[in-house]
């Protein structure tokens, strides 16, 4: 069984966002990059569990991104994947990357693909049902436990206020979240063997972007705490009714 | 036309649903047309999706569709938009929309904007304002496609209830067994509350709590005016309470009216899942706790102390509202 786990770069949460350019581009001076944390603690750990068992034969990584998204896929590989093609593409387009991953995937059969459940910088949740949809698979969302014996997966999800349970027969992709597997560290010779691992650049099919993003603007400063002594509630819910008008 | 999915839960409907519909009637009336809902499985009295702005609903009561299988979704979505000729796809942006808009969005070949916060400016384009950066940003996208495909983010932009009515029509969609190959097996729903991501307010407990015997103070907190529990990161790894209770960057991220942070430091990846809040009350005993910074109200002292009394003032406030 041979698996592929969709990755991409984000920004570190501690980072502070800020814009150049008229408010257009992320200014990435400063920033850090980290694998998307679901792509890695979750996606590409229970990957791992998975080969680490025996049930899957392969991992192998994809990411579309340009050059900069490199060191996170050598970070990928030292935790452990097999190999790892990178799309040489920059896009913020959902249906634009879903459909380079399709492509890819439409020449090198997978039986899982697993991706987050959201990249943490444009929190789309969107990659990993297109892919579905583009390669005619079915998909499921938000698992936070996966089992697969015989062919057969079965999975917990997040639903709207609860759980569910589901099955269903590989081919499939999922997308993944918390209690999927524990974040691991790399070891010394993870990093070691990730640096003769295959990592393939290919060039991006030509398809539409159908989005773009225009300009970016930050939320508007908090006004300043106002400090309640603890013996006053009544007033707090005054001002919460009255001044927040939130009640 | 613009087609809104009207997401039905054992039969009825969510708020969040009826937000949809109302911001589906706004995108319709900027562009001058109508509004058409569309529910999947089978629901009772779905013509009062007329109330809030649609002046037709597609209703597939097909059993199969009780239960979310993203791909007989998409597919039975694509098929209406086509047949009713819409231009703009309207989503709640929760579990299910996230499971299903963009498979919609791909099969259709229509940019998606998950997790607008806006109505669309037309001005110049079609252009939607989203929530990015996990609350620390917005963008405003543009999108170049003929049909759109927006999710919106619940309490975006609240519930207005009209006099309105819908022409019901009943369809069926000819599905395959190929179209079901997720299988429903079991559900494990929380009774009787607002799920966490449509909650208006919100009672939120961290490790200041010291232990899961001590939530009651916090269940009756959130008892008093009807809000739903929250906790940091580390309560749910410690079990003290279930991980679907967990916001932050690897948990959820919720924009209630009122988040009530109690015992909870306010560390930059909790933020991530809670800064879009309307108003952000604090109650902790450290006046150096970061969250202060974030917060509109702040109380400085011991939670056991502070949340009993204002358990007892929001009482209070209740029975003098009923009086
Ligand atoms: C990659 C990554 C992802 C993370 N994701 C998340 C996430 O999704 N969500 C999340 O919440 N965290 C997340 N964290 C953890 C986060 O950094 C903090 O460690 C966590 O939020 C702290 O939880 P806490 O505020 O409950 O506990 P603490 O930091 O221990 O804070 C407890 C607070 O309670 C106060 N307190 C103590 N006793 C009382 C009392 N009697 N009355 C009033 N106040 C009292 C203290 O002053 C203190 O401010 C993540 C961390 C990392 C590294
Ligand atoms: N550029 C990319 N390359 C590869 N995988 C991606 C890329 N962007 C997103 N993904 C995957 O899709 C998931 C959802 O991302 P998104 O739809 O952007 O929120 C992520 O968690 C990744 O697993």
């Amino acid at each position: 069984m041979k698996i592929l786990v969709c990755l991409t770069k984000a920004p570190d949460t501690t980072t502070k966002i800020a814009f150049t350019d008229n408010d257009t581009k992320l200014n990435e001076a400063g920033v850090q990059w980290i694998i998307n944390p679901y792509d890695e603690w979750y996606a590409l750990v229970r990957a791992l569990e998975l080969k680490e068992a025996g049930t899957a034969t392969d991992v192998h990584l994809i990411t579309v991104g340009k050059t900069d998204a490199e060191p996170v896929i050598r970070k990928a590989l030292a935790l452990g994947g097999d190999e790892a093609v990178r799309i040489d593409a920059d896009s913020n387009d959902s249906f634009y990357i879903a459909s380079q991953i399709a492509d890819y995937v439409r020449s090198n059969a997978y039986d899982l693909i697993m991706t987050g459940k959201e990249s943490i910088d444009y929190n789309n949740a969107s990659i990993g049902a297109m892919v579905a949809e583009l390669l005619d698979l079915p998909y499921i969302s938000h698992v936070s436990k996966l089992e697969i014996a015989g062919g057969l997966v079965t999975v917990n999800r997040e639903i709207e206020g609860g759980e569910e349970t589901n099955t269903c027969n590989l081919p499939l992709v999922i997308s993944c979240q918390k209690g999927m597997a524990e974040a691991r560290i790399p070891n010394m010779r993870g990093i070691m063997a990730a640096r003769t691992k295959p990592l393939k650049v290919l060039p991006a099919s030509a398809v539409d972007m159908l989005t773009e993003i225009v300009s970016y603007d930050t939320p508007a400063a908090k006004q300043g705490v106002k400090m309640i002594d603890a013996d006053q509630m009544d007033e707090l819910v005054r001002l919460l009714h009255e001044e927040a008008k939130v009640i | 036309m613009v087609l809104v999915f009207a997401e039905q839960n054992n039969g009825t409907f969510k708020k969040a649903t009826f937000e949809a519909v109302n911001y589906a009637a706004k995108v319709a009336q900027q562009s001058g047309t109508e509004v058409c809902a569309l529910v999947l499985g089978e629901a009772t009295d779905v013509a009062v999706l007329g109330n809030y702005g649609a002046a037709k609903v597609v209703h597939i009561a097909d059993a199969r569709l009780n239960n979310l299988e993203a791909r007989a979704y998409a597919k039975a979505i694509a098929i209406v938009a086509t047949q009713q000729d819409a231009q703009v796809l309207v989503f709640s942006n929760n579990n299910t929309a996230k499971a299903i808009a963009p498979r919609v969005a791909a099969r259709l070949k229509a940019g998606l904007v998950a997790g607008a916060i806006a109505i669309p400016d037309t001005a110049n384009g079609f252009v939607v304002k989203k929530s990015v950066f996990s609350g620390k940003a917005f963008a405003y996208v543009k999108i170049n496609s003929a049909i759109k495909v927006i999710s919106i983010i619940p309490n975006s932009i609240g519930v207005v209830k009209s006099e309105g009515s819908s022409a019901v029509s009943v369809q069926q969609i000819d599905f395959t067994d190929h179209d079901f190959a997720v299988k429903f097996v079991s559900v494990n729903k929380v009774q009787g509350i607002v799920p966490l991501g449509e909650a208006e307010l919100v009672v939120s407990g961290g490790r200041g709590l010291k232990g899961p015997e001590n939530w009651g103070i916090l269940e009756n907190l959130a008892g008093s005016i009807g809000a739903t529990l929250a906790c940091s990161r580390p309560v749910a790894d410690s079990h003290w309470r279930p991980h679907h209770e967990h916001v932050g960057q690897t948990g959820g991220t919720i924009r209630p009216d009122l988040y009530i942070a109690v015992g909870i430091s306010g560390a930059i990846q909790h933020l991530a899942g809670v800064n879009s809040s309307k108003t952000i009350v604090v109650i902790n005993k450290d006046a150096e706790a970061p969250f202060f910074k974030s917060a509109d109200y702040g109380v400085l002292g011991d939670a056991f102390e502070i949340v009993p009394k204002l358990t007892a003032a929001f009482l209070k406030y209740k029975a003098a509202q009923h009086a």
